[in-house]
């Protein structure tokens, strides 16, 4: 349990030294993340059972994770308010298409490519 | 009465405390109605708590004093996701064009949609800007909208709204656009609502959480090349 936490934070902590030093616009987790997997397929060694249940236990509870910052919503709120309807159309409209047009490519290409390489 | 809750307000252990019981709450309620979008445990427990701060006075910064325990560990969650990534890791090299294809026309419709739908209803240029990387994970959200000249507190909020507004259609778009594949639903969550959207996609198969995070990762570098240099060729 506390060597996985220990290989996350590790490799946030790279991460962020990397963003920081090149000043990269991506945030230091991300970076994180992309080293780990890196890492990770080039060892060859698969997941160590202790970073897999530290990994799992972060995951399956990942929604809660964002509250804290959820309800900084609240600071904003008589913006909100007072835009509601800019914000709430763009929004809604925004991310159902955004959600609906990857979706989509991705099926139909799925079916082809793999059609493709089949034949 | 008053001295002692000023006392055990001040504590940040109370707002830790108040969180995980108003999110397991939440989740109980979810699962109890029979998991309908609408009461997304993010969305019911950030009315809960806005509601519990202000009906006792507390101020956000107040609250992020004890929250901010459980905000940290959002970095080492970041970074685990490269555990599930590297489990589909064989799925993925089967499908890496398409995969590249729909990252690239996710992006592109985020972005003109976002801006195309706020200029059609007649926003300013720098709420425009704001609401433009709408679907990317907060931090380089943030970090686009103070490069391209955006409102940057305010994107943070968008983008969280975004992310709960994202789980709450999903099964709408889903249906809509016939997208039945664990997979396709994973990525088309992360792409259109980044982490809470992947944290939804964790809830349908461990591949969708998978591909949920690669899509979140993929929309966010993209955009963070692709933005800038749409608002320096458009010009605003």
């Amino acid at each position: 349990m506390l060597v996985g936490l220990l290989i996350l934070l590790g490799f946030q902590l790279a991460g962020e030294l990397f963003v920081v030093s090149l000043s990269l616009p991506v945030p230091g987790p991300v970076m994180g993340m992309l080293f780990m997997a890196v890492f990770l397929l080039v060892a060859k060694r698969g997941v160590s059972e202790y970073l897999r249940q530290v990994a799992d236990t972060l995951l399956s509870n990942l929604a809660l994770l964002f509250v804290p910052a959820g309800v900084g919503l609240m600071v904003h709120l008589d913006l909100m308010v007072r835009e509601w309807f800019v914000f709430g159309v763009t929004l809604v409209f925004s991310t159902a298409i955004t959600m609906g047009v990857t979706g989509w490519v991705l099926v139909r290409l799925m079916r082809r490519f793999e059609r493709g390489r089949g034949e | 009465m008053t001295p002692f809750w000023v006392y055990f307000a001040a504590r940040p252990l109370l707002w830790i405390v108040l969180t995980l019981v108003v999110f397991i709450f939440a989740r109980w309620l979810h699962k109890r109605l029979g998991g309908l979008s609408v009461f997304h445990p993010v969305l019911i427990s950030i009315l809960v708590l806005v509601a519990l701060l202000s009906l006792t006075g507390t101020d956000y910064d107040t609250y992020f004093e004890g929250a901010q325990f459980i905000h940290f560990l959002l970095g080492p969650a970041t970074v685990a996701l490269a555990v599930p990534l590297c489990d589909y890791f064989d799925r993925l090299r089967q499908i890496w064009l398409p995969v590249l294809v729909a990252s690239l026309c996710g992006v592109i419709t985020a972005i003109i949609s976002a801006s195309g739908i706020a200029w059609l209803l007649g926003a300013g240029d720098k709420t425009i800007l704001t609401l433009a990387p709408k679907s990317v994970t907060s931090p380089i959200a943030i970090g686009i909208v103070e490069k391209i000249g955006g409102y940057p507190s305010m994107a943070a909020g968008l983008v969280l709204m975004t992310g709960i507004l994202g789980c709450v259609l999903a099964p709408f778009v889903f249906r809509l656009f016939r997208i039945e594949d664990d997979v396709a639903r994973g990525f088309a969550l992360g792409m259109s609502a980044h982490g809470i959207g992947t944290a939804y996609a964790f809830g349908i198969s461990a591949a969708a959480g998978a591909f949920g995070g690669l899509a979140m990762g993929i929309a966010g570098l993209l955009t963070s090349f692709l933005l800038p240099l749409l608002v320096s060729l458009f010009g605003f």
